[in-house]
């Protein structure tokens, strides 16, 4: 008998098309490319320049998400007016895709959205596939027990030509979380504190494998939310063991498996969890039961503290960490020792492939049904995908944001990276359910609180930070 | 643009923070270019000018712009250099600039393998090292120290020297000049065998 192995090591293996060895890196096999009109360009024409061909455009799929306009008002031709550039690099997808045949999901396709949203949503992504992208949050992919992580426009290049990557092998790092959450915390609440103990770098080098009854208790979109920030922890991929859960949501997809094909894939989706036995590079244990609500209060995801806590004071901090700590404090205009909960804030944003699917829209909805949103404060609700976006009006979602005050939008990206116009204002506040709060990443002197979609919906409610379970009670 | 590294002697730019991510190298904003030029003005533009605006006042205590450091081609930074978004940007912002090199504790993955790509070489040293650098800078902004990728050494400003580890592959690459494209090109018959013995898993354009 072969030993045990890790559900990391298990995909490794089979993807190897040659081993590493001497300092060498190894070759692997990527089973999707997944593409957006920001990191790849310059790939695209990296390959023209050398006359090469894409080897697998049947394992590519392209989507617009990053820079495309959420306003409903703005078409196609008013674009080109306000954006032009963003509008070339659309325009320069979309040929880069027709010529190299690779299905794009382009503006006004029924399938488009925020590629991390998108895979998952389509059964593109399966368990046991290696998935790639030029985008870091290539890890939320991992909640169906993929091994997906996000690359450079140089290693876009790579896969494009050859459909594989030189890699070395990463350390594994299983992030154990006990214990059954608490009313009012949820998923998003699990990562930012796994960020908040193991620190920014905490995963580097490493492949997280999430386990523990907190984790196998979520569903399929709460572990893309975890997963998703697995890379804000350091780590480039992180893995959730797949289980019926899995199973029962990629069923009937699109581009799942179907019939004969399906059973099989059971078979063999059923050999990837982790053996008995298997042992991980490194083990942290969280207990899920103790867990609150998170917010964030610095420039990066680590810098978070329960709801109901307050900014840490200056000696918490490691004496060589505070002059970035203070920098963090200066540019959020806080004070060490400041209690968050009840600070005024101007926005509130939900979206982004951290928490723009269906389950998060309707976890906000159900705080904001039949409620308003606070006087002045600007809501913005941001479908991941159009399949989203329909689904929601659909089911009334969208209509209770709109009776709320909310902005409903069309699928992006949208203010998680500000890229199309949506943006926070100079020294503005929001509370936000995406997944970085660096320095201006919401628009320039913007300032981010991270925290869920139910902390986002109770906040827009009393234009303030607020503790969802009061709004609850 | 050079992709090779093979041994630079210069002064450093010191930058002591710590978890500098890629949105502050090079902002989104800039992100909408097609091809890899006209990022150098972007490179660290919140932190650089009023309003992050290029055409805006430089920020006059930002070390970019401080006349002691105007020459300097290595970035002094803090732990976690590169974190957050995968943006090659990021590099090719640094090397549109002129930077060489950057000495920190610890980069992130992505940016780590970005960087190594583009020529621009990552020295991680250990904190007391560091330390040290950033105090000779202090004490005198045209210290001067030499990173050797061939001995993969980095000359200590009081004398000595110290060792930091590359990735060897990484580093053949920069000390030949040459790019990781075309040696997994020569791995064609591999891919080939592996797609033969290996159905494909989906058709992305059977939906
Ligand atoms: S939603 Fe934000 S983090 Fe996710 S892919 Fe888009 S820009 Fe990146």
């Amino acid at each position: 008998m072969s030993r045990p192995r890790t559900l990391f090591e298990k995909i490794w293996r089979r993807h190897l098309v040659t081993a590493g060895k001497e300092g060498l890196p190894a070759t692997i096999y990527v089973d999707l490319h997944l593409v957006h009109e920001v990191t790849s360009p310059q790939a695209f024409t990296g390959l023209d320049e050398r006359g090469l061909p894409v080897r697998r455009p049947d394992l590519t799929l392209a989507t617009m998400d990053h820079s495309t306009p959420t306003d409903p008002s703005i078409d196609d031709a008013r674009l080109r007016v306000l954006d032009p550039e963003g509008s070339a690099q659309l325009d320069r997808l979309q040929a880069n895709c027709e010529r190299h045949g690779i299905p794009l999901y382009a503006m006004g396709d029924e399938r488009r959205g925020i590629v991390h949203v998108i895979g998952p949503e389509l059964g593109a992504t399966q368990p046991g596939m290696t998935v790639v992208c030029g985008d870091s949050h290539t890890s939320t992919h991992g909640a169906v027990g993929a091994l997906a992580f996000g690359i450079g426009t140089s290693e876009v290049g790579h896969v494009l030509a050859t459909q594989c990557l030189l890699q070395h092998r990463p350390k594994t790092y299983e992030v154990r979380v006990d214990g059954r959450l608490p009313e009012g915390v949820v998923a998003k609440d699990i990562i930012l504190a796994v960020i908040a103990r193991l620190g920014i770098g905490g995963g580097t080098g490493h492949v997280f494998e999430y386990t523990g009854e907190a984790i196998r208790a979520l569903d399929m979109e709460g572990r893309m939310t975890v997963c998703n920030m697995s890379i804000e922890g350091g780590a480039r991929a992180g893995l959730i063991a797949p289980d019926e859960v899995t199973f029962s949501y990629l069923e009937g997809r699109p581009m799942a498996p179907a019939g004969d094909a399906w059973e099989a894939a059971l078979d063999d989706w059923r050999s990837l969890p982790t053996d008995e036995g298997a042992v991980y590079d490194r083990t942290t244990t969280l207990d899920g039961s103790a867990l609150e609500p998170m917010v964030t209060y610095g420039t990066n995801p680590g810098m978070a503290i329960p709801i109901a806590g307050a900014v840490p004071e200056d000696d918490a901090i490691e004496p060589e960490k505070r002059a970035s700590f203070r920098k963090a404090l200066d540019y959020m205009a806080l004070e060490p020792g400041q209690q968050l909960q009840g600070k005024p804030i101007d926005v509130v944003f939900v979206g982004s492939c951290t928490n723009s699917r269906y389950s998060d829209l309707e976890a906000a909805a159900n705080v904001l049904r039949g409620r308003k949103v606070a006087d002045g404060l600007r809501v913005l609700i941001v479908p991941g995908s159009d399949a989203v976006k329909r689904q929601a009006e659909r089911d009334g979602l969208a209509q209770v944001f709109v009776d709320a005050g909310a902005e409903w939008r069309e699928a992006g990206c949208s203010m998680c990276l500000a890229m199309n116009g949506d943006q926070l204002a100079p020294g503005q506040y929001a509370v936000s359910t995406s997944n970085r709060n660096f320095e201006g990443r919401q628009g320039a002197g913007g300032r981010t609180f991270l925290a869920s979609p139910l902390t986002a919906a109770a906040s827009a409610i009393t234009g303030r930070v607020t503790d969802v379970r009061e709004v609850l009670s | 643009m050079s992709k090779s590294f093979t041994r630079y002697t210069g002064t450093m730019a010191p930058l002591p923070i710590q978890n500098i991510d890629t949105d502050q190298i090079i902002p989104a904003s800039y992100l909408k270019v097609t091809d890899r030029s006209g990022l150098a003005s972007g490179l660290f533009s919140r932190w650089r000018y009023r309003d992050g605006d290029p055409e805006g006042d430089p920020i006059s205590d930002f070390v970019l712009n401080r006349a002691e450091h105007g020459e300097a081609r290595i970035l002094l930074a803090g732990d976690n250099f590169g974190c957050g978004s995968s943006r090659e940007h990021a590099p090719w912002a640094l090397v549109g600039y002129g930077f060489r090199a950057v000495i920190s504790t610890s980069f992130a993955d992505i940016f780590r393998s970005n960087a190594l790509k583009n020529g621009l070489l990552v020295v991680p040293v250990g904190e007391d090292v560091s330390a040290a650098l950033f105090d000779a800078v202090a004490a005198d902004p045209a210290t001067e120290v030499t990173i050797d990728l061939e001995a993969r050494t980095l000359s200590l400003p009081g004398g000595g020297e110290t060792n930091f580890e590359v990735d060897p592959f990484a580093r053949r690459c920069l000390l030949d000049g040459t790019d990781q494209l075309g040696y997994l090109l020569n791995q064609a018959p591999a891919i080939q065998a592996f797609e033969a013995a290996n159905a494909a898993r989906l058709d992305t354009r059977s939906d």
